[in-house]
Formats: C-alpha cells, structure tokens, sequence
C-alpha cells in the first residue's frame, strides 16, 4: 500500500531527505503547473518550483500535521510566485511577448482544421489572454488562478492566500471581471 | 424580476452559488441573464486556451535529483544528526546513545570537580551563540518576516476598490507580524544590524497602525496611505532589505557583509 503525505511529511520533519524527496517526486508537476499559471513564464516557474520545495523543508516544524501537504505546499509556491510577480511588474511587458511566441502543441481551442488562419488567431488569442492575466493584481492572479485552474473552492483558496473567504471571494471576482472586459472582445460572437 | 447579479454568474459557473437551482431557473427564463452568462463562459472557456508546458512523468525523479544537494546543505527543523541521536530507533542506538550521555555526564562530573577554581569566575564563552549561526538565524527568519510583510503592504498599496474596503483580514496579518517584529528588532540592533533595525522599526509603525486602524478604509484614505508609504519608500527599503537578506542567505566565499 503506497504511504500518505502525512507518512512522509512525518519523516522528512526529522531530516529524512529521502522521505522529502518523495514529497517533491508526488507533487512536482502540479506546483509546476500552479507557477506556470501565476507566472506566465517557464524560467521563472521552474524557480518558484525550486524555491517553493526548499522554502517548505525549511519550514517543515510549523507545519501543522492535521492540514493537507498540497494545500500547504500550494500556499508556499503562491506566496513565492506572489513576491516574484510583484517584483517582474517592474519589468512590465516581458512576458506578454514571451507567451504569445511561445510554441506549444497542447494548445486545448477546440478545433478540427488547424489551418493557417486558426493558427494565427490562436497565437493572438493566447497573447491577448496571456495580457488579460498579466493585468491582474498579484492576488487577483492568485487567487484566480486557484479558481479558475486548481479548482479550488473559495474556502481553500482563502487558506492558501490566508484572508478571510470574503476577501479572495472578491478577488476572483475582480479578476473574472477584468478578464470579461479584456477579452469580450475577442471572444464574442461574430456579428 | 431581479436579475443575477455578475457575482452571482460567477460563483454560478464555479458551482459555488448558495442556490444552484433558482439560478439555473432564473437563467432558463430571464433572455438578458442568459446573454451576459454566455459572455461570461466564453470568456472563462477561452482563459483555459493558455498553454502550460507540458513536464513528464519523469519531471519529479529530475526535480527531486535537483534539489538533492540544495536539501542535504539545508537545516530542516532539527539539525539531522542530533536529532537521530535524540531520537535512537535501535537497540544499538539506544546503547550508543545511553553510553554517550553516561560519558558526557562522568566527563562533566570530573571537569567540574578538577577544573581550578580562578577559571570558574571568568564569564562564560558563548559556545552556542557563535555570532555567524545567531545571523544566519536571524536572516531568514527576517527574510520571511519581510516577505510577509510586502505581501501585506503591497495587497493595500494595490487595491483599488469602488467603494470601502474590509481590510480586517490584512489587519489581521499585520498584527501577527508586529508581534514578531520585537525580536527580529532586538536581535538586529543587538547584532551591530543598524540598518536592519532601523528598516524594521519603519515597517513596524506602519503594521501598527494598519492593525489598530479602521477594519474598513474608503478609496480616499487608501489613497493617503498608499501616498504615505510612497512617501516614507517602506516598499523600496523592503524590497532592498529582503533581496539583499536572500543574497546573503546563500553562503558565500565572501562571508557576511554588513547590510
């Protein structure tokens, strides 16, 4: 039978490095998919990702056992995903071109005839999406994005940006709203 | 008829709405609800067309060999090695450890009885405060201190609400950090951290009044207080303090500088 989080949690508390290692193995990729999404860049993902995973070995005495890992170590790497997005505000601007260049085949539009057009479109819809997002408050991304992606409910999204439900409630909602009024655009129907 | 509110579409979309069911009633009947939910899903359904790099299953193994070396140097919550001994899972640990402490306590016994008694009045070297383990101490836990802190300020200085704000829950927060603030305070102007301390005296006025202030500010007085903290640059020395603590908690060749 595979042991639980908590199993290996109460290992690596005592130094068992291994026992953290099998933490980093299990939840790597989503924290990875969690960055990405807050950060809008993969370098930087890829740091939070590292960061986020020291950050909470280090911290792993005031981790209360009766709490989930995942949501734990999700508040970490939001938090580090926080301070890194807060500071690259000042380098405004970067990562819109990055992500509209960014090539990627898992791109999920519906589409049965990926033409030449669509491509073209996708790209500028992705770009404008990637814009709409870069908008965002640090914390309206946050929580957004543990929303939207995470499926998180409010109640645990609060937790992971610890404030009260109320709060991120209002915070997906800014964001939902900035986003409609960037992209209705793009999105409504043809006239 | 009263219309759904874009709240209440939202939380509807997410499944989070209180009552599902008269929602889903309201939108069957209302053509205007309909419309802006409509708008609302395409929007929601064209965010999901944002790309993620896809990472394999062999991402974890690959991450975790990354992070090997970062975490045999870092100090979990114990140092290992004491701990394990702390903690012996073994007969012959058990031993080990029972003879190692009888040692120690013969070793003290005996150190005590011979030790010439002159030497007894000198102070006491401070083995356990070795100045370089009590800084590095004292920078990450002001590093995280800082983080938190930034995140607070930085949420308010942001905010742009139409109407009043709660900021309970980031008052709340605030008054968690001014009461660790002390020590970090304390340990710095201890420690010769001139700068440090006085950063921390700056940031600590401003927790204290967040936290003692109105649970609900109006869009003109964030505005005075998002001036106040332009004014006084607490963000900027945050952020100067905090990046130059993260430098300084990876060990160098260097060794410390002052801040």
């Amino acid at each position: 039978m595979e042991l639980t989080d908590a199993a290996f949690v109460a290992k690596a508390r005592v130094g068992d490095t291994h026992a953290f290692g099998v933490l980093v193995e299990r939840h790597g990729r989503s924290l990875f998919r969690l960055a990405f999404r807050m950060t809008g860049n993969e370098q930087d993902a890829e740091d939070v990702v590292q960061e986020s995973f020291m950050r909470a070995f280090r911290q792993l005495s005031k981790f209360d056992e009766r709490a989930s890992f995942g949501t734990w170590l999700y508040r970490i790497a939001a938090n580090c995903s926080l301070d890194l997005v807060r500071s690259r505000k000042r380098r405004a601007g970067q990562m819109v071109q990055e992500d509209s260049e960014m090539e990627d085949p898992t791109l999920s539009l519906p589409s049965t005839d990926p033409g030449p057009e669509r491509m073209a479109l996708s790209a500028e819809v992705r770009g404008r999406v990637a814009e709409a997002m870069n908008e965002l408050s640090p914390t309206e991304r946050t929580a957004f994005v543990l929303r939207h992606f995470e499926g998180m409910c409010i109640e645990e999204v609060s937790r992971v940006l610890e404030c009260q439900p109320g709060a991120a409630k209002h915070s997906v909602f800014r964001a939902v709203q900035k986003l409609r009024r960037a992209l209705e655009p793009v999105v409504s129907p043809a006239k | 008829m009263n219309h759904l509110s874009e709240e209440q579409l939202i939380l509807h979309y997410y499944g989070e709405e209180a009552d599902p069911f008269a929602a889903e009633q309201h939108l069957e009947g209302c053509a205007d609800c309909r419309t802006l939910y409509g708008s609302l899903q395409r929007v929601l359904n064209v965010v999901d067309s944002l790309p993620v790099p896809e990472r394999g299953p062999e991402y974890g193994a690959q991450l975790r060999e990354r992070l090997q070396s970062r975490l045999a140097a870092a100090p979990a919550s114990w140092p290992r090695s004491l701990w394990n001994w702390l903690t012996p899972r073994t007969p012959l640990r058990v031993a080990a450890a029972t003879a190692a402490f009888s040692l120690l306590l013969a070793a003290a016994f005996v150190a005590g009885r011979f030790y010439p008694q002159a030497q007894k009045l000198k102070p006491a070297p401070m083995a356990a405060a070795d100045p370089q383990v009590r800084e590095r101490i004292l920078l990450v836990a002001v590093g995280d201190y800082l983080d938190r802190s930034q995140m607070v300020l930085v949420e308010l200085a942001n905010a742009r609400p139409d109407g009043p704000l709660d900021i309970s829950a980031e008052q709340a927060r605030a008054a968690d950090l001014v009461s660790e603030s002390r020590l970090y305070r304390q340990t710095a102007a201890h420690t010769g951290d001139a700068a440090v301390a006085t950063v921390l005296e700056d940031l600590d006025r401003v927790l204290l009044e967040i936290a003692h202030g109105p649970s609900s500010l109006s869009p003109g007085e964030l505005d005075k207080l998002r001036q106040r903290l332009e004014a006084e640059g607490i963000l900027f020395k945050i952020r100067v303090l905090g990046s130059n603590v993260r430098n300084e908690e990876e060990p160098g060749p260097a060794g410390r500088q002052k801040l």
